[in-house]
């Protein structure tokens, strides 16, 4: 396939590169890992399987090989050859055709996923695009126009893609914005439930490294700065000027800000595809609700793997 | 000592609250056993200066499980605290003008001169705390305080790759070009990341290093003679 058009932000993303953070590199992988999975499902590959990641406004793509793919995520209004298609079903691309995606609809993050897919090596155990490093190849950087990124080759089956899924059954995007999170190391370096009370969005200065959020000013209790420590996706950091930034995919493994809390694990892929134009709120849970709301995702995707998988073995 | 949930699938431990070598090595030595362990439901671990943090998957184990395992851990190493032999490192810095736009000003606040800051710089043995912030980035202890100077007030945009530099009372290395704040006082043409090498980073943490003073002419020659091969 190849780039004619390269998006705001294009990459390659696995589920992520581990073992290395110890080096200094971000664990990386989708913003949106329950759309991701659902992206590999609905084409019969396995979860880990690299797929592309666009952020907000999509790519232009010419196909040089016929392929099958799924779109999963934010609606970019992908048209093929002109003509509007749907997400969350297996399509069926021809040498030649033409795959254009626009700016989101909703949500920030869309994921293409083709069967078989990506035939690229991994860096580092991953096939997850690597940032602040100056490397060379197609995990280097984000895509661009012109990239020719090779596939595996497939061969198409004799059975009917005739399943889709409804996403508005996953609740990515429902309509009260509330985000759990549990308490982090330093909660008590600031006052109760400060997160709590006020409506927060996500500010435009925002991206797969960090968002920034914008509310009322969170105030520390006390005025000693914190030695730099490990992080994680999801970890709510408040820096000196009382503005929350959450760690996202490509955050730095370590830290020097007092972490307020952390969001859930099963909210990620929500949080993710925030819109800055969005309000949301905040609200603590305790680690068992974190666990149950994990398991509860966790179930839901094992079933529609096995689900899909079974329509692929036929 | 104390424990944190940093998340569903990270516990944290902290010991302490001051920067100091013993530390640390007493962290590396709990890093070195639970990586021994190999055990399958833990995913990597990563030290800071007085904290570990295991990652671990949820669905394999749990905040109590790793608790145990990693106190056991702690009880097995309480013994054999030593200072084995670590590498030592001699990373080329040419302090001269073009590469060394804050010298002046690091000299100035602390009353030396520019020879002095270089002699004090490159005087000290560092110890890699850990590597963190961007690949191949290390935390240093061990510089002489009487060089130590505020960040910028303004961050620059860009920091060169290799440039070298002193915030507070640490110096670092910048891997990679990247914005920052830090008070930038010479260039190494030393690669610290090669993505192509399994352990892709020159630094590791428990390792030492020296800085030792080259002519620009040196390091003309030394990224050049670099870029040929």
């Amino acid at each position: 396939m190849r780039v004619i058009e390269e998006g705001l932000h294009t990459s390659i993303q696995d589920l992520g590169r581990i073992g290395y953070r110890s080096s200094g590199f971000p664990i990386s992988g989708p913003m949106d890992s329950f759309s991701m999975k659902l992206a590999n499902y609905l084409v019969g590959n396995k979860e880990n399987t690299a797929v592309v990641e666009m952020s907000f406004v999509g790519p232009t793509i010419e196909w040089t090989k016929d392929a099958i793919i799924s779109i999963t995520g934010a609606d970019m209004v992908p048209r093929l050859n002109g003509k509007q298609i749907s997400l969350y079903r297996p399509i069926i691309i021809r040498s030649g055709d033409i795959l254009q995606f626009r700016t989101a609809r909703n949500g920030l993050y869309t994921y293409l996923a083709i069967k078989g897919g990506l035939a690229i090596s991994k860096k580092l155990g991953s096939r997850s695009m690597l940032v602040r490093t100056e490397g060379t190849g197609l995990l280097s950087r984000k895509l661009q126009v012109g990239d020719q990124i090779p596939i595996n080759s497939i061969t198409t089956p004799n059975i009917k893609l005739n399943w889709s899924m409804n996403p508005n059954t996953f609740e990515i995007y429902s309509s009260t914005e509330v985000i759990h999170y549990i308490e982090g190391p330093q909660a008590d370096w600031f006052k109760q439930n400060q997160l709590d009370i006020t409506e927060w969005s996500i500010s435009t200065r925002s991206n797969r490294m960090g968002y920034r959020l914008m509310g009322d000013e969170i105030e520390t209790t006390r005025t000693q700065q914190l030695l730099t420590e490990p992080t994680s996706f999801g970890s709510i950091q408040v820096p000196p000027d009382g503005q929350p930034i959450i760690l996202m995919a490509d955050s730095q493994p370590t830290g020097g800000y007092p972490k307020i809390g952390q969001v859930i694990l099963a909210d990620l892929p929500k949080l993710s595809q925030l819109l800055p134009t969005k309000r949301f709120m905040f609200e603590r849970c305790t680690i068992s609700n974190a666990y149950k709301a994990l398991a509860t995702q966790k179930q839901l995707l094992t079933k529609l793997s096995h689900t899909l998988k079974q329509k692929w073995e036929g | 000592m104390q424990f944190f949930t940093l998340a569903e699938n990270a516990l944290m431990l902290q010991l302490g609250d001051k920067v100091n070598t013993a530390l640390h090595q007493k962290l590396r030595h709990i890093q070195k056993s639970i990586d021994r362990l190999q055990n399958p439901a833990i995913i990597e671990t990563v030290i800071g200066y007085t904290t570990l943090v295991i990652y671990f998957d949820p669905f394999q184990t749990s905040h109590r499980e790793i608790k145990r395992i990693l106190s056991h851990c702690i009880d097995q190493t309480s013994s054999m605290i030593n200072s084995q032999p670590s590498t030592i490192h001699q990373i080329p810095v040419c302090y001269e003008d073009s590469f060394s736009p804050d010298l002046s000003y690091v000299a100035t606040t602390n009353g030396l001169t520019k020879q002095d800051v270089i002699k004090r710089h490159t005087d000290n043995t560092y110890l890699v705390h850990f590597i963190g912030f961007s690949p191949g980035f290390p935390f240093l202890g061990g510089m002489d305080l009487s060089i130590a100077t505020p960040r910028k007030t303004r961050p620059r945009m860009n920091i060169p790759k290799g440039a070298i530099g002193i915030a507070g009372g640490q110096t670092g290395i910048y891997p990679s070009s990247s914005p920052g704040g830090w008070q930038i006082i010479g260039r190494t043409p030393i690669e610290l990341v090669d993505l192509s090498n399994e352990q892709p980073t020159l630094l590791r943490a428990g390792d030492q290093l020296r800085f030792y003073a080259i002519s620009k002419q040196q390091y003309l020659e030394w990224s050049g003679g670099k870029r040929s091969k």
